[in-house]
């Protein structure tokens, strides 16, 4: 249960603890085709992933927008959480291991609420970002 | 292939759909989350939620949820197999719990290409709404669409 660090406490450029994940299965990707809704076949079919040119079925974008939201969850609780967006950088394979993290990056004060801007992103094994993301949280 | 720009604009129909916990519990496993708090109600109550809130990213099974599923893709006549997914953003405006009703809308908000029409981007937001008629999110999508003509060239 994430405890929310107290606004006075963070700096512009604290880092938050990064979540490295398993390898990504084939497993998973059928799990998260059922969980989230999104039945494209080109994450769960390799047939058909093959026909419109990919070597391989790769992971959902929004699987690993999810290890996004695990880290801000990992950071503040979920009600603290006002925003959270990415861009999709490149393709997450089969067997990548994805590490996610994150640091702030801004402090302001709107609309009464003590706003915390953060960069999150995930990391592949080779170093390559797949997702550039940011997300905003309310703090005490 | 060509994107029709007419379609900026386009509202689709809305639909509302039931927040349920063993939908959470599955997009939790699938995820790797195991904060109690998304499986067990009495441990989301002494968190201090009413119900068990769904995951920040879980709005996207919630907007997955259309009964006319698929349908941004059949207005672009586009087929599933050329699209990507290149941006995606939430703004969350209140908690949604298990047993909310969230009704979604969805409209086309921009469509352009790049790269002399290899690669098309449509710009499309939803709101979610609970059965209050109070927004709870804004959803902000950026689908690209892969042009199959231009690999032939």
């Amino acid at each position: 249960m994430a405890t929310a660090p107290k606004f006075a406490d963070v700096k512009v450029g604290d880092t938050l603890k990064p979540i490295v994940l398993p390898p990504i299965s084939r497993h998973q990707l059928a799990l998260y085709c059922g969980g989230s809704g999104d039945h494209n076949p080109i994450h769960v079919d390799i047939d058909f992933a093959k026909k419109f040119g990919f070597k391989d079925v790769f992971a959902h974008g929004m699987l690993s927008m999810a290890f996004l939201g695990r880290l801000v969850t990992s950071y503040v609780p979920q009600a603290q959480v006002r925003k959270i967006g990415t861009r999709f950088t490149s393709i997450t394979w089969v067997g990548d291991v994805i590490t996610v993290s994150g640091k702030v990056t801004g402090k302001r004060e709107e609309g009464g609420q003590k706003l915390v801007d953060l960069e999150v992103k995930c990391t592949n094994q080779n170093g390559q970002d797949t997702l550039q993301g940011d997300a905003t949280v309310a703090l005490n | 292939m060509q994107l029709d720009k007419k379609l900026i604009g386009h509202s689709f129909k809305p639909f509302t759909t039931t927040v349920e916990a063993g939908k959470i519990r599955l997009f939790c496993k699938a995820i790797g989350e195991e904060n109690p708090i998304y499986v067990d109600e009495a441990a989301a109550k002494a968190a201090g939620y009413r119900a068990i809130p769904a995951p920040p990213t879980y709005l996207t099974a919630v907007t997955n949820d259309d009964p006319d599923k698929g349908g941004l893709l059949r207005l672009l006549n586009v087929d599933i197999g050329l699209i990507l997914h290149g941006e995606q953003h939430y703004e969350y405006l209140a908690p949604v719990h298990v047993g909310d009703k969230i009704t979604c809308q969805q409209k086309v908000m921009d469509i352009y290409d790049k790269k002399g029409g290899a690669l098309w981007f449509v710009v499309s937001e939803t709101e979610l709404k609970d059965q209050a008629g109070k927004p709870v999110a804004k959803a902000k999508g950026i689908t690209v669409v892969r042009n199959p003509d231009a690999a032939k060239k």
